[in-house]
């Protein structure tokens, strides 16, 4: 066909690949789209590739997805902003595709180019561009133009603006709700570019609009705007046009607009300034934290902590703390599980009185909860509890659910725990941790499952970090030494790992006088398994302990490992051995 | 309800009945030919504009047809229109495409084997041209895609494409991520090529020549692993972003666009399964109304659910049943009151079920029973023990409605399949045969009914021709039934299946 030299080849092949049957090289291709364009050229970038680019549309979805990604940094590759137009072309025909996510990767694409075009290209190019698609015979059309109207609107002449807010309008009144649904996504956006007078008038009804719609899901976008409508608008205006349609949502008929707005009404409430969040919006959320739907109250106890911070403490003492009183015994235990993820930030809002007072037995309640998620999220946010009510009421009460917690028959429930005990050791302290926890840190060495033994030895190193090796020398490792003579393997496995790990904490001369006898004399052992992590663990163990060590102790160990009669415990043996040697040689 | 009279002397009067007419079938038997299990049609559905017809089958098939006739007289039907001619063309529809949606598969887990069988199909909406439907076996639902896709033929390659394939291993893009290219002019080789301004001109972009275009179905999506019993019908809401599924004991709720999770909406599953005593057996999304859907029992009951209510909606918001008649309960009374489908009508007002005897029309605004029962079958009620025996008394039939609201249709034995008025006054009740000759089992319905008998009451039980069953000698044939049709959205053209042929009738 045609010849090609030698140096290009690589090229060639990419830009023929744009149409290889395979879609992976495909994808490759488009990938590399921007040294394909280097390699045309400005000119005939813009004159052929981009071309190319838009009839390439039936392409598979994951290519489309690539393309509309690299399209929105090609600038640079067409010749800068002057000729970005160019790039406009292929980017709407991505807009219509029936996949979403490609659609929403070319209308994300467009945003970034439209935003460093010129004023006169915005009007002459990218303007018409949002009207044709706003006026597309698909609905995917008018879903992607709704996302556009924010670029377009600023650097638009004032009849072209009242053209495009009124498109705007009709957007909203679509008759695809999935063209209804962009529109109420997109509004606060558009909103943010629109003058004040219009902001008040058109756009205003146009949310109108979306709030009385039929579908759910439309009602439900629309109030996951609202608060960043609200803060476009002056605090009075917000409390005059926002606040009573938030109000009227939070009594919707279907839950999921409820959840949203207990989800929402935070963020409003910043919006709207001091005096309606008493009188309307703290009636909806205590409303809200009462709702008949289990959904809605999860999502109003999670902002339980948030809320009360906007308010005085009387009124969080007045209003919400009854509610949080009635959630902490609620029948859900999902809400009981969001309550205590939260509930322990009210204590600096309400003071040190009413959290001994009032919060302490919502608290305590809690701790005791028999659904363990409820326990295990008072327990994370430990730190926040110990600074209000001390040390010592806290222990009482804690104690018993640790204990509990570590016992619990669900594997992943001891597992929580025990990532929490590092923790726990920091705010209790050595002394109060030695008489309680200690006992448990080594039960759990040798629990049935394998990732609660393997997360026992973390917690291991990671006391041994916190209290230093001393401690560690006195409380970990005659008990933890005492497993090698254990009749179960798999504990005697847990051992080494645990040795392992602490080996690197605890220094040389520990590592050489306790650790490593035991390493060798397990070395003997009659499982193969032991015997080839017994090598696995001296290799660990060569860059803790001295050169001389090595050669004395370890090196003769893992020779006789290596003439073992099982493979596996030859092959780590000898690997023990390499690096033995890689670390004399290197030294 | 009250009205039969005025009714039938309202000046519109009852709609006449129709004279159906054969206009098409699609795979028909020859005399004596077998039926291959695999060829069995198990669903048929028409999409939203009735321009599409889609039907699965028991070898995990998705056929497609589309209509002929009103693409290219569009011209013509606008001058029609003008001149205020009745248009007499009815839907024909032709071949379209047909694709494999489902596969045997065998669940280890459970040592159970899933069939491919096809129980439902849901068109989905249209974008660009490109037709979406929902397809679903006993466990795994599929979002497909049919569209036409240019072939690609191309031409002005680089390099030759014998060559190309030759040091493709040297040089596929694969391994050219980090590529050192050393340009004759002395540009710098790094990490990336490097080109002198203005271009190489002697690269060229790949032309594709060819505007030939095919049928490709693609399977989007695929909503696994969310049901423990077997599902029996899928249905989309309008809020064209969701779906449900329902099996014998739950009914989930979909995204169309996330398949890795679905919520339970519906649990009729009992702490100790020795307590089960009903299941659910069809469900559906309310054609307008977003947060509505019911599903039918088989205890003959049907629930309206509010999804604004709450989360879970074990308990429904409407209960319609009919109160049984007393003194009639015998062994078969619960079986036969099973709801085998249920169908809203387009307006969204009235629902349609089927149940092994009869159909039954339900306002959704009085749950007290229904407005109208049609007796589908009622010669066959003394052989209940016989249709008992040979499990054909467990049959699921379907149900269809007019686009206009004012006929019902379903299926019987021996390849009949019925269709009634249900407009008020109305008394057509037609039987016709999936066949070229569907009026030739017509049975002479006696001429007029009796005004005293139309006047009682809507709900009088019309249609039982006792009288003409066994009139021709003909035994009834239990392998041959009519389980499946459907009623074109927006034209009186019925599309049935019997075994493995599809009939369509018009009228």
């Amino acid at each position: 066909m045609s010849t090609v030299e030698a140096p290009l080849y690589p090229i060639a092949v990419l830009i023929d690949e744009l149409k290889n049957d395979d879609i992976q090289l495909r994808l490759d291709s488009i990938r590399r789209l921007s040294t394909i364009a280097r390699a045309l050229g400005e000119e005939r970038t813009r004159s052929e590739l981009i071309p190319f680019l838009s009839e390439n549309n039936d392409d598979d979805d994951e290519v489309l997805l690539a393309m509309a990604e690299e399209l929105g940094v090609f600038i640079p590759y067409v010749g800068g902003v002057e000729h970005a137009h160019v790039l406009l072309t292929p980017l709407e025909t991505l807009c219509t595709v029936e996949e979403t996510c490609v659609r929403d990767k070319a209308v994300e694409s467009l945003c970034k180019i439209g935003s460093q075009m010129r004023e006169n290209d915005l009007i002459e190019w990218f303007t018409p561009l949002v009207k044709r698609l706003a006026a597309g015979e698909w609905f995917t059309a008018r879903v992607s133009a709704c996302g556009l109207f924010h670029i377009a609107y600023p650097s638009a002449p004032e009849t072209l603006k009242t053209e495009l807010r009124s498109i705007y309008g009709q957007l909203c009144q679509d008759d695809m709700p999935m063209v209804r649904r962009s529109a109420a996504s997109n509004l606060w956006k558009f909103a943010g570019t629109v003058e004040s007078a219009h902001l008040k008038a058109d756009i205003m009804q146009m949310f109108e609009d979306l709030t009385q719609d039929d579908q759910d899901t439309v009602r439900l976008l629309a109030v996951e705007g609202c608060a960043a409508l609200g803060k476009l608008l002056e605090p009075q205006d917000c409390a005059a046009r926002i606040l009573p349609v938030i109000v009227t949502f939070s009594q919707d008929k279907s839950w999921r607009v409820r959840y949203m707005v207990a989800n929402q009404l935070y963020e409003l409430c910043e919006a709207v300034g001091p005096e309606p969040i008493r009188t309307d919006l703290l009636p909806a959320y205590v409303r809200l934290l009462r709702d008949n739907e289990a959904e809605v109250r999860i999502a109003a106890a999670g902002k339980v902590t948030k809320f009360c911070q906007i308010l005085s403490p009387e009124l969080a003492i007045q209003h919400i703390l009854p509610c949080v009183k009635e959630l902490s015994l609620d029948s859900s235990q999902h809400v009981r599980a969001a309550l205590a993820s939260v509930v322990m930030g009210m204590a600096p809002v309400l003071g040190k009185d009413a959290t001994i007072e009032q919060l302490l037995p919502i608290f305590l309640s809690l701790l005791k909860d028999e659904f363990p998620d409820v326990r295990l999220n008072i327990i994370s946010k430990l730190d926040q509890v110990n600074q209000v009510i001390g040390i010592d009421l806290l222990s009482q009460s804690l104690l018993p659910a640790i204990v509990e917690l570590a016992e619990d028959r669900h594997w992943r429930v001891r597992l929580a725990i025990i990532e929490y005990i590092p923790l726990l050791a920091n705010q209790l302290g050595v002394g109060f941790f030695d008489d309680k926890l200690g006992g448990l840190c080594m039960q759990w060495l040798q629990d049935k499952v394998y990732s609660i033994r393997d997360a026992a030895a973390n917690n291991l190193k990671r006391l041994a970090e916190e209290f230093g090796p001393d401690w560690a020398m006195q409380h970990i490792i005659p008990q933890v030494l005492e497993i090698a003579n254990d009749s179960h393997y798999l504990h005697r496995m847990t051992l080494l790992r645990a040795i392992s790990l602490l080996g690197p904490v605890l220094g040389s001369e520990i590592t050489r006088s306790k650790l490593l006898p035991v390493v060798v004399n397990a070395s003997k052992d009659r499982v193969p398994n032991i015997k080839f992590n017994v090598a696995k663990v001296l290799q660990s163990l060569i860059s803790v302990v001295d050169q001389s060590v090595v050669e004395k102790t370890i090196r003769p160990c893992l020779v006789e490992l290596s003439e073992d009669p099982d493979v596996d415990v030859r092959y780590f043996a000898v690997q023990g051995l390499q690096s033995i040697d890689q670390v004399t040689m290197s030294s | 309800m009250n009205g039969g009279d005025e009714v039938v002397t309202a000046p519109a009067g009852p709609p006449q009945p129709l004279d159906w007419k054969f206009s098409q079938v699609f795979g028909e038997r020859t005399a004596g030919e077998e039926v291959q299990e695999v060829d069995i049609i198990s669903a048929i559905e028409f999409d939203k504009t009735g321009d599409h017809l889609a039907t699965g089958d028991r070898g995990g098939r998705v056929v497609l047809f589309e209509r002929t006739d009103t693409k290219d007289h569009d011209a013509l039907r606008r001058d029609l229109e003008r001149t205020d001619h009745p248009i007499n063309r009815h839907p024909e529809f032709r071949y379209k495409t047909e694709f494999q949606s489902h596969e045997p598969e065998f669940d280890y887990l459970k040592s159970l084997e899933i069939e491919e069988k096809i129980n439902k199909i849901r068109w989905c909406q249209t974008a660009n041209r490109a037709l979406f439907l929902l397809s679903t076996n006993d466990k795994t639902i599929k979002f497909w895609k049919v569209q036409e896709k240019k072939v690609k033929k191309i031409s002005e390659m680089n390099l030759d494409p014998p060559k190309a394939v030759g040091n493709g291993c040297v040089a596929s893009s694969s391994n050219s991520n980090s590529p050192t290219l050393c340009l004759a002019n002395g540009g710098s080789s790094g990490n990336d090529f490097s080109f002198p301004p203005g271009g190489l001109p002697s690269l060229r972009l790949p032309v594709v020549t060819s505007q030939e275009t095919n049928l490709v179905a693609r399977c989007r999506r695929v909503y696994a692993h969310a049901h423990d019993y077997h599902i029996n019908s899928i249905s989309n809401n309008s809020d064209g972003e969701t779906f449900i599924s329902a099996d014998d004991l739950r009914i989930n709720l979909w995204n169309l666009e996330i398949s890795n999770q679905s919520f339970n909406i519906v649990d009729v599953k009992p702490a100790n399964m020795e307590d089960l005593t009903e299941v659910i057996t069809s469900a559906e999304f309310h054609p307008t109304h977003c947060n509505m859907l019911v599903y039918s029992s088989s205890k003959g009951s049907i629930r309206l659910i509010d999804l604004r209510q709450s989360a879970l909606c074990d308990s429904h918001a409407k209960l319609f049943e009919e109160p049984e008649a007393p003194g009639s309960r015998s062994f078969f009374t619960e079986i036969i009151a099973s709801i085998s489908d249920i169908k809203f009508a387009k307006d969204g007002r009235y629902m349609l079920s089927r149940d092994y005897m009869t159909l039954k029309l339900w306002d959704i605004n009085m749950d007290s029973g229904p407005v109208s029962t049609f007796q589908v079958h009622e010669y066959l009620r003394p052989k209940l023990c016989d249709l008992y025996e040979n499990d054909s008394i467990f049959d699921k039939f379907e149900c269809c409605l007019s686009g206009d609201g004012l006929r019902v249709a379903t299926g019987s034995y021996s390849n009949l399949f019925r269709i009634f008025g249900c407009a008020p006054g109305s008394t057509e009740a037609t039987t016709l045969e999936a066949s070229k000759n569907p009026m030739r089992r017509q049975v002479q319905t006696p001429s007029r009914p009796s005004r005293s008998l139309s006047s009682i009451t809507r709900v009088v039980r019309r249609g039982a021709e006792t009288s003409g069953v066994d009139a021709n000698g003909n035994s009834f044939d239990f392998t041959t039934k009519l389980l499946h049709l459907a009623w074109h959205p927006t034209e009186n053209s019925i599309a049935c299946a019997a075994a493995n042929s599809l009939y369509m009738y018009y009228a």
